[in-house]
């Protein structure tokens, strides 16, 4: 009997610790997860206005301009339907190039730029983002793209 | 012809290990002693025929066989000769064969370092290996054949990815992948017993040492990681919560979890259930890394280029795997005796205490990583969890832990009184409370509140293991070096290994703790001449100029590093272009310190000579790989322990005789 109660409380207080992690986590979750949103998702205003999210497409070819403080970046991403152009102050990654599949993540502003705080490219010049190779998929099942050429850049950009 | 030979040497691999996976065992339930003894025979010889074929494809990235597809995308003529080496595991299929080569050598270690254990449970642990190792070579042969060959033969290789063109990174795979492919040995001894019925402290005493030296490589291997991704990505970051990082990291803290279960496991006789669960669960989340690695499922920096027939084939092979290993589990479990009994406050309460902490931080970090398939899964929309959700749950369980690890060490097996307890350890309480105290009051603002917590969890650490040191060796009649010396020398090795392991863990704690609260990072414009002061240091820009490596092109930037009127450091980092593939790569340039790190390196080039650069101040950073140096150090020490190697004479021992102190 005595082992048994031992057992119980040990029982209880591993169910008590899980409950408690549980509940933390999942709080703490919500307040830590970044959705991410297509160009045309934006544009069609789905995002969250109030709310970090993530952005993700390719860097349309000439539109990279350095501003005049060295460090602010401007450029604009699309999925092959829609532009969204991006603010970035600080250092780009190495991978980072017109026409190269990226990840931002930032919020939207007042003015329609989307502010970056973080931009992701990837260590691998063949590896494309999931997301990003699912929205140019869709654009393309959709139609509106006239050419994308598999998760490689497509050669005609359409802006 | 050397490829064929190559590819020829794996087919017969796989055949030789089909033949130790069924063989083995089958002789060992009919008791068949001529089909056990074929065990070891058939381990070396799987081992010599993928040592082969691991051979042939080093000689064909040595000689630049661009012939062979994997060698023509991995590698280039202009490679220094030692990447063409590690260029061998820099893509998917190199790295698969290393892993089997690995698993193969574990195999013949197993083989070769048993002969103290019955045949039968050598048999049946081979046998398992063997079944292991049959899913690998498949995987290999049918989707990922390194030996592929390519028409036409292109003059030139792809290169290696730049990134992967370094010294930490040669060494990080194959220690990662000890051990991973290690705890299939733990994995193969759980499931060995759980076929012949008999789990007890004779197990768990052979399993030990072997799951102690897989924790120690898994170890150093996480640690070269996070060292090669702070000094080559260039960012400054010692670790990210990437999915790849986090399915390294899943096993380490099962596996960390499994070590201490398997010593209450060989002293008590008690949790053997669990810890065959958690030798199962060590082995199955090493294969969960590799499927999420492989099967590009998560967006993470690691991630190898997609291929949805690779990651369905190693979906199924876990599947087989994690199902077939439970379902045993599930049959023979029950049938386990129940160990010793063990008070509310005994050593088994805090060691189960430190196994839940362990297993519920590694819950989260596999719920936070699977999150996002989860949400898709579900139609909730793509999302990503962020890093500070990471960390929370992170800081919501380390004190617990660090002050368990503080405690833990000093309880008694089976029963311990509070009072004695209270008494052993109060003064490492009450100085610990005075470096918390004393912390508090040089934090500037309420903020940083986590630095003199940090700091002063590390102090208990410190102070209640000299306390415990002190404890072990008070009727000891030398001086207390010569004690330590003879302890050492003599039975004591366990405890020291843990000891210095423990304080690793203090170590890592400031380490983390300082980089994380302290660290200062400025993006910035310098054009040459210019001068910015940072935590007291000056860097002054001397300007940017040309040079060439051996494969690649780079703009090397100038930089001198001054202390007040002293210069302390001049650091060159550079932008380097690569021949090969054209990629970009930002070579840092770091002054290493034992108490901090300076460290710069360079964006861009922004016109007139001028830069766009980021300036690092990381103090402490060097603690957290030390820390986990000497944790991999006590693993080392643990397994040399004399019992281990005296167990020929003690394996037949009945269980409660053996080492109940310690």
């Amino acid at each position: 009997m005595k082992a048994r109660q031992k057992r119980l409380v040990l029982v209880g207080l591993a169910l008590v610790g899980v409950a408690g992690a549980t509940t933390l986590a999942l709080s703490a979750l919500q307040s830590n997860i970044s959705y991410f949103f297509s160009p045309s998702q934006v544009m069609a205003s789905e995002h969250p206005t109030d709310a970090v999210f993530r952005v993700g497409g390719l860097v349309v070819k000439d539109t990279l301009a350095r501003q005049e403080d060295g460090l602010t970046v401007h450029f604009k991403v699309t999925d092959n339907a829609a532009v969204v152009p991006v603010s970035y102050t600080g250092i780009l990654p190495d991978l980072f190039s017109e026409g190269q599949g990226v990840v931002a993540k930032g919020r939207i502003g007042t003015d329609g730029v989307f502010y970056a705080e973080e931009v992701l490219a990837k260590h691998d010049e063949s590896y494309m983002p999931p997301e990003v190779a699912d929205t140019l998929q869709t654009a393309h099942v959709d139609g509106i793209v006239e050419q994308t050429t598999g998760t490689n850049t497509p050669r005609s950009m359409t802006q | 012809m050397i490829p064929e030979l190559g590819h020829l040497a794996l087919i017969f691999a796989l055949i030789l290990a089909t033949a130790q996976a069924a063989m083995p065992l089958a002789g060992s339930l009919t008791g068949n002693r001529p089909w056990m003894t074929m065990a070891r025979p058939l381990a070396y010889g799987q081992f010599v025929f993928v040592a082969i074929a691991f051979v042939a494809l080093v000689e064909a990235f040595l000689t630049s066989d661009f012939s062979v597809l994997y060698v023509a995308q991995n590698s280039n003529s202009l490679l220094p000769d030692i990447y063409k080496v590690s260029a061998v595991w820099g893509g998917h299929e190199g790295s698969l064969l290393l892993w089997a080569l690995m698993m193969a050598g574990w195999g013949a270690a197993v083989a070769a370092f048993s002969r103290n254990l019955p045949l039968p449970v050598v048999a049946r642990v081979i046998s398992v290996m063997g079944m292991v190792a049959i899913g690998f070579l498949l995987f290999m042969l049918l989707t990922s054949n390194p030996f592929e060959r390519l028409f036409p033969v292109p003059p030139e290789g792809r290169d290696l990815n730049p990134l992967l063109q370094d010294f930490g990174l040669a060494i990080h795979p194959p220690m990662l992948y000890m051990g991973y492919v290690g705890f299939s040995v733990a994995f193969a001894f759980a499931i060995a017993a759980l076929i012949g019925g008999k789990l007890d402290a004779a197990w768990a005493r052979w399993s030990r040492p072997w799951t102690t030296v897989a924790w120690v490589f898994l170890t150093i291997g996480i640690a070269l990681g996070s060292w090669w991704a702070y000094y080559e990505l260039g960012w400054g970051g010692w670790w990210f919560w990437d999915p790849v990082e986090n399915a390294s990291l899943m096993p380490w803290l099962v596996g960390t979890a499994l070590i201490h279960s398997l010593a209450v496991t060989e002293k008590r006789a008690a949790f053997k259930s669990w810890t065959v669960l958690l030798a199962i669960s060590a082995f199955s989340l090493s294969l969960l890394g590799t499927f999420l690695v492989r099967s590009g499922v998560l967006t993470s920096v690691h991630a190898f280029a997609t291929d949805p027939e690779r990651g369905l084939f190693i979906l199924i092979f876990l599947c087989i795997v994690i199902g077939g290993s439970l379902a045993l589990y599930a049959w023979r479990a029950p049938e386990v005796s129940e160990g010793g009994r063990f008070d509310l406050l005994s050593r088994e309460s805090a060691l189960l205490l430190n196994n839940l902490l362990f297993v519920a931080f590694t819950v989260l970090v596999l719920f936070g990583t699977l999150a996002p398939l989860i949400y898709e899964a579900f139609d909730l929309g793509k999302i990503s969890v962020g890093f500070p959700w990471f960390n929370k749950m992170f800081l919501a369980l380390a004190p617990f832990l660090a002050l368990l690890l503080g405690i833990g060490p000093a309880t008694r097996w089976k029963s311990d009184q509070p009072w004695r307890l209270t008494k052993l350890l109060w003064l490492a309480f009450a100085l610990s409370i005075g470096v918390l105290a004393l912390t508090s009051m040089s934090a500037v603002s309420g903020d940083d509140l986590w630095v003199p917590v940090g700091i002063a969890l590390a102090a208990w650490l410190l102070f209640s293991h000299l306390i415990i040191l002190r404890e072990r060796l008070k009727h000891k009649q030398q001086g207390w070096r010569q004690a330590i010396v003879a302890d050492f020398s003599g039975n004591g090795r366990s405890f020291y290994g843990m000891v210095v392991a423990h304080l690793g863990v203090a170590m890592f704690i400031v380490g983390v703790t300082m980089v994380s609260n302290h660290q200062i990072e400025k993006d910035l414009r310098m054009s040459p001449g210019d001068s910015h002061e940072m935590a007291g240091y000056r860097f002054e820009f001397l300007g940017a100029q040309k040079v060439n490596g051996p494969n690649y092109r780079a703009d090397q930037g100038h930089f001198l590093v001054y202390r007040g009127e002293r210069q302390i450091a001049e650091l060159f980092p550079e932008k380097r272009s690569y021949l090969g593939g054209g990629m970009p790569m930002t070579e840092a340039a770091i002054d290493a310190g034992f108490f901090r790190d300076v460290y710069v390196s360079l964006g861009e080039a922004v016109g007139g000579g001028d830069w766009a650069l980021r300036l690092y101040y990381k103090p402490y950073v060097r603690w957290i790989w030390l820390g986990a140096a000497l944790m991999a150090l006590g693993g080392a020490i643990a397994v040399s322990d004399r019992r281990y190697r005296t167990a020929r004479a003690r394996s037949t021992a009945p269980a409660g005789a053996v080492g109940a102190k310690a």
